[in-house]
This record gives C-alpha cells, structure tokens and sequence, in this order.
C-alpha cells in the first residue's frame, strides 16, 4: 500500500457509487491491548462481504483521512485512514496503520465478494 | 522425552507454535517422534503487515500460510493440518462440529500427547475456544485412553486461580532454532525479532528464560 492520494482515491469512490459493492470494514485494537494494558478499553468492530449500495462516496480531512458513503437508507464511514491500494483484482483497499504501522482501522470496496 | 510417541498440536493462529512451544516441538521431532499441528485459521487477522510494511489485509492470508510452512518445515513437522476457519471467528463458531474436528484428529493419530490453551486464561478469544474444544473432544474419551494435555496459559493473574505451572522443559539447546522458527513469521515479528535476537546475544535474562525454558500446566479434567 501506499499513503494516501486524496484525489486518486476520490476517483475511486466516483467509479463505483451507484453500483453494487462488497465492503469489508474493520476497526481494531488488537486482541492484546487490554492484556498488555488493563486499563485500557478494547473495542472494534468487523463487517466483510456486506453488499451494498453507495450514491455520495467522499474521501475528507488532510491525513489521517476519512471517507464517507451515503447509502440509500443509511451510512458507512471510517477515520483514521492513511494508505491505499486498488490490487490486482481491482478492488480498493483503504487501510489506517497506527504509529507502530499496525493495522487499526481498513475500509475495502469490490464488486466481487472478497474471500471468506 | 521420549516417552511419547505421537504429539498433536492445537492452535489457532500460525505464530502460536513459535515463541511458547516451538522448542518443545523440536525436542520431539529431533528425536523421531512425529508431531502433527492442527492450525485452525491463517491469521486473517493479524495487524502488523511486515516491517517495512510488506502485506494487507487481503495478500496477508497467502503470506501467513506460507510463512507456517516455513516454519513448519523449520520445527520438522511434516503434518499440518489447517481447519480451514477464520481468524477472531473461533468463539462464535458451532462448537460441537469443532469438537468433533479435532475428535476425529485425536481418533486418527491417536496421540500420548496434546499441546493446546489452557482455556480461560489464553487471552485471546480464539485461544480460549480452541482450548475449550480440545478440552471437550478428549473429555469425550474413555478415562482411561485420555493423552496427557499441556495446556499454555498466560493471562494476567492466571496463577491465581490454577497454580503455577507443573512442567518447565529446559529447551535451551534449541534457542537458536526457535528464535528462525519465530523469525519465520516475518509479517508478523520483524522489527521485534531484530529486539530479541540482540537481547538474546546480550544475554537479556527475560529474552534468555523465554527461549530457554517452556513452561505447561497439566490439565487436569474436572471428572478424574
Ligand atoms: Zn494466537
């Protein structure tokens, strides 16, 4: 991946409003944080192959980044994203990697389920 | 430690062989005692992305898989077994049909001895479940043909409330082969391996006791 360029990933989210999309989102800590740290409160959350819908995708903010999808009946959104990717199989990948570069928060956009 | 004669393995994540029983494994298979590794998932999951960064989440599950290859072929285990499930699904899967997976492993090779989670105390939700149904699955045996199970505990506090630990292996002749087998799971312990590996060489006295000694509590089935 590679950080973040705001328009090119604008670009991105224009191709593919108003068509459907599979969506992974992830938000994590890590298993380890309340170990390593009993005070701390871990939370996340994680969504793959949810189908979808977008009509306004907008990417916002000037690093870490956040994108927006209006959805027809509701909402997805993620911060604290800082690189990005379209592989090989074209779909968007949207990742935030914390001050040690791990992964802390991913939103990823495919018009073919991802591998379960 | 040769009274042994087969070994089964159950866990989660490829990297859980590495740093707590990587030389328990290789005092086995370096005397001839096969030992077969039941990995459930690939680690799908994992944060760290190789250091520099290297993978994502989606390339992650291919390098992982090929990194516990290596690593499998490092610790001479020539029988791995992937389940096929989902890195952080463990606990929410059907627990009977799991159970019954690792049950038909334990009928097919028949082992003296089983390594897996103590469950509760493994800090990671997949550990626990893992050990719950490794648990389970030999519970389902005759008292009298049970393996002996190693169960790896290291939650905080965990001595409280199941002791301290009844068997300490000393593996320090195989410091050096754990610290490949653990440096073999690149995306997940560059950066940190390069720490350990120095610590190691300084003679670091926690980096040192973490190579050199491998500790296990026996389980002990709540019907005899
Ligand atoms: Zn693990």
């Amino acid at each position: 991946m590679k950080p973040i360029d705001k328009d090119l990933v604008q670009q991105q989210l224009n191709q593919r409003s108003n068509r459907p999309q599979y969506i992974h989102v992830e938000t994590t800590n890590g298993a380890y944080a309340s170990h390593k740290n009993e005070s701390f409160f871990s939370a996340g959350a994680f969504l793959r192959n949810v189908e979808l819908q977008y009509t306004i995708g907008k990417i916002t903010g000037s690093g870490p980044y956040r994108v927006g999808l209006k959805l027809d009946g509701g909402w997805v959104y993620a911060e604290g994203l800082t690189d990005w990717t379209v592989d090989e199989e074209d779909r968007l990948l949207l990742a935030g990697h914390d001050h040690d570069g791990k992964l802390a928060v991913a939103l990823q956009l495919s018009a073919t389920p991802f591998r379960n | 430690m040769s009274e042994h004669e087969h070994v089964l393995v159950v866990f989660p994540h490829p990297d859980d062989e590495a740093f707590g029983v990587a030389g328990t494994i290789l005092s086995y298979t370096e005397n001839n005692i096969p030992v077969t590794y039941a990995c459930l998932t690939l680690g799908e999951m994992g944060r760290n992305m190789g250091n520099p960064q290297f993978a994502n989440r989606e390339t992650l599950p291919e390098v992982r898989k090929q990194e516990l290859d290596n690593a499998c072929s490092l610790l001479g285990i020539n029988d791995l077994r992937r389940f096929g499930m989902r890195d952080k699904t463990i606990e929410f899967e059907d627990f009977d049909v799991l159970t019954s997976k690792v049950e038909e492993v334990i009928h097919e090779i028949n082992p003296s001895l089983i390594i897996t989670f103590y469950p509760g105390y493994a800090v990671h939700p997949d550990h626990d479940a893992t050990g719950e149904a490794v648990i389970e699955a030999v519970k389902r045996l005759p008292k009298q043909s049970r393996p002996i199970v190693y169960a790896l505990a290291f939650s905080n506090n965990c001595e409280v409330h199941i002791g301290p630990p009844d068997v300490t292996l000393d593996v320090s002749k195989y410091a050096e082969q754990k610290l490949k087998v653990i440096e073999a799971h690149a995306s997940q312990t560059a950066g940190t391996i390069e720490v350990m590996k120095q610590q190691f060489n300084e003679q670091d006295e926690a980096v040192t006791d973490r190579l050199m000694k491998e500790r296990f509590w026996t389980y002990r089935f709540d019907d005899g």
